[in-house]
């Protein structure tokens, strides 16, 4: 880098010949040197001031008595008394579990199938096949969740076409099934499933392909059959592709995918469908109570981030796979 | 070129796997065919029906239709939609790139902490409520760009970008600064045209993204003849209000409300699943570059 930096910058990380610049001083040089790169650098930087920082400092409302309309400097300072109110509030345990229970049951049925598809479809001798399945597989992806949310309500309200199937069968009442509360979880997973099981394969297809196929004919010639070829080559050869994904995952515990639960949920299943987000969107938006929501959704990304924190460094440990 | 005989275990496992993908794959088409037969149906034998659909009801008809062409609502939600797509998605690129560049030149001193800064946010936000407030405060509420301004830059697209413009050797700046060019010069003709084809991957999320969004619009849009297609069809299918439409337009809409209800899904989600063809050869690679680790 000849033109556009200095001597000391060539090993930046060398913490003894930065110490010798100062920090501003070799900015200030930085800046002067390329001026066209910081005014690339200038409307990200305030896209993220604004848009993020901004409102990470707005999430202070939380510990205060904020009154909307009222300039935030004059808000009384209330300290921790909205998250209290929240835990004596009768609905926090049922949201709480609830947001646990949606996204856990989601990871439980929906984390596996995207493999299990993957393995299958790396079976089938026919490529061609292969392609179309894979490539119908993955259409509902992009089909938005409005759409999806009323299709799903569309086919299990009385006479539809889910409704039908089942009732025939014997399986169900002849009602809506979005009205029980117990049918909530299943509708919101299995649906959850069919929209992104085949999205989700394509990483381990991907995993899947990259396996060299030296190793598929060591085992055939060493006798394995199909089964065993699996267990002891695919399976150890998308491991680590599972393991970053199961990850990604597990750090969203607490991100469960609310505007699919506004879309679908109604005062009838509050009790197995609120979860906090939307919790955090009706006390605030539709009852204005800014500072006792924002002191929920507060709750929620704080929880979300150590969730995240806990999840990579177990797995930092034990399998070396860092997020960063 | 035909292969040795395979055992009797494997032919029946074969066999078995492709049935059963295959039924995957009919179960995954068919509630798109339900809709899309439904679409075509008569209203009254519609209503009537019970279970699924598997041809046009009552024989094919396009009278849906011609009523959601003759309403105002509709085609209006179309334009806000397309509006904010296209200038959403031209922010989008432009903004995503701008980061990507900066953090990838190594030689400043502060593009590690503005990439420390920008990840930040993907693990940490201030919520829905101070997200409102700020949009209140910036005067944004209320207009077309407050669904495209707060969601300029996606944070998993931005490190798709930025892997891609870490593949580009360095020498082409280097010689391009020598020849006098400045580092906007530089973005627009040689990173930006190196990294088409992951332009065309950001592209399509951005733009799928923004065509599917409803819940800012939700949010921050107040002036119905603001409200994008979504958010329109969010009115028609989830909260079952077809007045929605009914005033605007000459036709009595309740009459054939649940074959509308069908033909705007088609109608919402055809542009998508027309452009898919295209598309999707790119976004498998857009998926695995995301998968890669920068």
């Amino acid at each position: 880098m000849s033109v556009s930096s200095g001597a000391a910058l060539q090993n930046p990380d060398i913490g003894g010949q930065r110490r010798k610049r100062p920090f501003f001083k070799v900015l200030l040089r930085d800046v002067r040197r390329s001026p066209s790169l910081y005014v690339i650098l200038a409307p990200v930087i305030a896209y993220y001031l604004l848009f993020a920082y901004k409102p990470m400092s707005g999430a202070l409302i939380a510990f205060m008595d904020y009154i909307p309309g009222f300039p935030l400097w004059e808000s009384e300072w209330v300290g921790f008394s909205n998250f209290v109110d929240f835990f004596r509030d009768p609905n926090a345990f049922s949201v709480i579990r609830n947001t646990f229970v949606i996204s856990v049951s989601s990871i439980v049925w929906g984390f596996p199938v995207p493999i299990v598809f993957a393995l299958l479809l790396n079976e089938l001798r026919n490529r061609r096949f292969m392609r179309v399945v894979q490539t119908v597989s993955y259409l509902p992806h992009f089909i938005s969740l409005v759409v999806i949310c009323g299709l799903l309500r569309t086919f299990v309200t009385t006479d539809g076409a889910i409704t039908g199937v089942l009732y025939r069968l014997g399986l169900v009442p002849n009602e809506s099934l979005l009205n029980s509360p117990a049918n909530f979880v299943p509708l919101y997973v299995v649906s959850g499933i069919w929209q992104e099981f085949g999205y989700g394969a394509i990483v381990y297809i991907a995993a899947l392909l990259s396996i060299n196929t030296e190793l598929y004919e060591a085992a055939r010639i060493d006798g394995c059959g199909r089964a065993k070829q699996v267990w002891h080559i695919s399976l150890p050869g998308i491991a680590p592709t599972i393991i970053a994904m199961l990850l990604l995952r597990l750090g969203q515990v607490m991100n469960v995918g609310f505007e699919k639960v506004m879309l679908l949920y109604s005062p009838l299943i509050y009790e197995t469908a609120d979860v906090l987000s939307t919790f955090v969107y009706r006390k605030g938006l539709q009852e204005m109570n800014f500072s006792f929501s924002t002191a929920v959704g507060l709750f929620n990304s704080t929880c979300n981030f150590l969730i995240l924190m806990i999840a990579n460094t177990v797995s930092k440990r034990t399998s070396g796979n860092s997020l960063w | 070129m035909k292969k040795t005989k395979l055992p009797i275990s494997q032919r029946i496992f074969n066999a078995c796997n492709v049935a059963l993908l295959t039924v995957v794959s009919v179960l995954t088409l068919y509630p798109m065919w339900h809709v899309i037969m439904a679409s075509f149906s008569h209203s009254l034998p519609l209503a009537r029906h019970f279970g699924p659909i598997f041809y046009p009801l009552g024989g094919f008809t396009l009278e849906s239709y011609k009523g959601v062409a003759a309403n105002p609502v509709i085609p209006g939600g179309y334009r806000n939609t397309l509006f904010i797509v296209i200038f959403g998605v031209a922010v989008n690129i432009l903004m995503t790139s701008f980061a990507a560049y900066f953090v990838t030149r190594k030689d400043q001193i502060i593009s590690k902490f503005v990439m420390r800064f920008i990840l930040f946010t993907m693990f940490f936000s201030g919520g829905m409520i101070p997200m409102y407030l700020n949009i209140r405060d910036l005067g944004l509420y209320n207009t077309i760009w407050a669904l495209i301004l707060p969601v300029s830059i996606n944070t998993f697209n931005f490190v798709i970008l930025r892997t891609s413009f870490y593949g580009i050797p360095e020498s082409l700046e280097e010689s391009a600064l020598i020849d006098g060019a400045n580092h906007l010069t530089i973005l627009f003709r040689i990173y930006m045209p190196l990294s088409k084809a992951v332009l065309a991957v950001l592209v399509l999320y951005y733009g799928v993204g923004h065509w599917n969004s409803w819940f800012n619009a939700m949010l921050y849009i107040q002036s119905r003849d603001l409200f994008p297609l979504q958010l329109i069809l969010r009115e028609i299918l989830i909260s079952n209000d077809i007045s929605a439409m009914a005033s605007g337009g000459s036709q009595d809409l309740t009459e054939i409300a649940m074959s509308i209800r069908y033909t705007v899904i088609v109608i919402a989600t055809v542009p998508i699943l027309a452009l898919y063809p295209f598309l999707q050869k790119y976004f498998a690679s857009g998926v695995m570059v995301g998968a890669v680790k920068g």
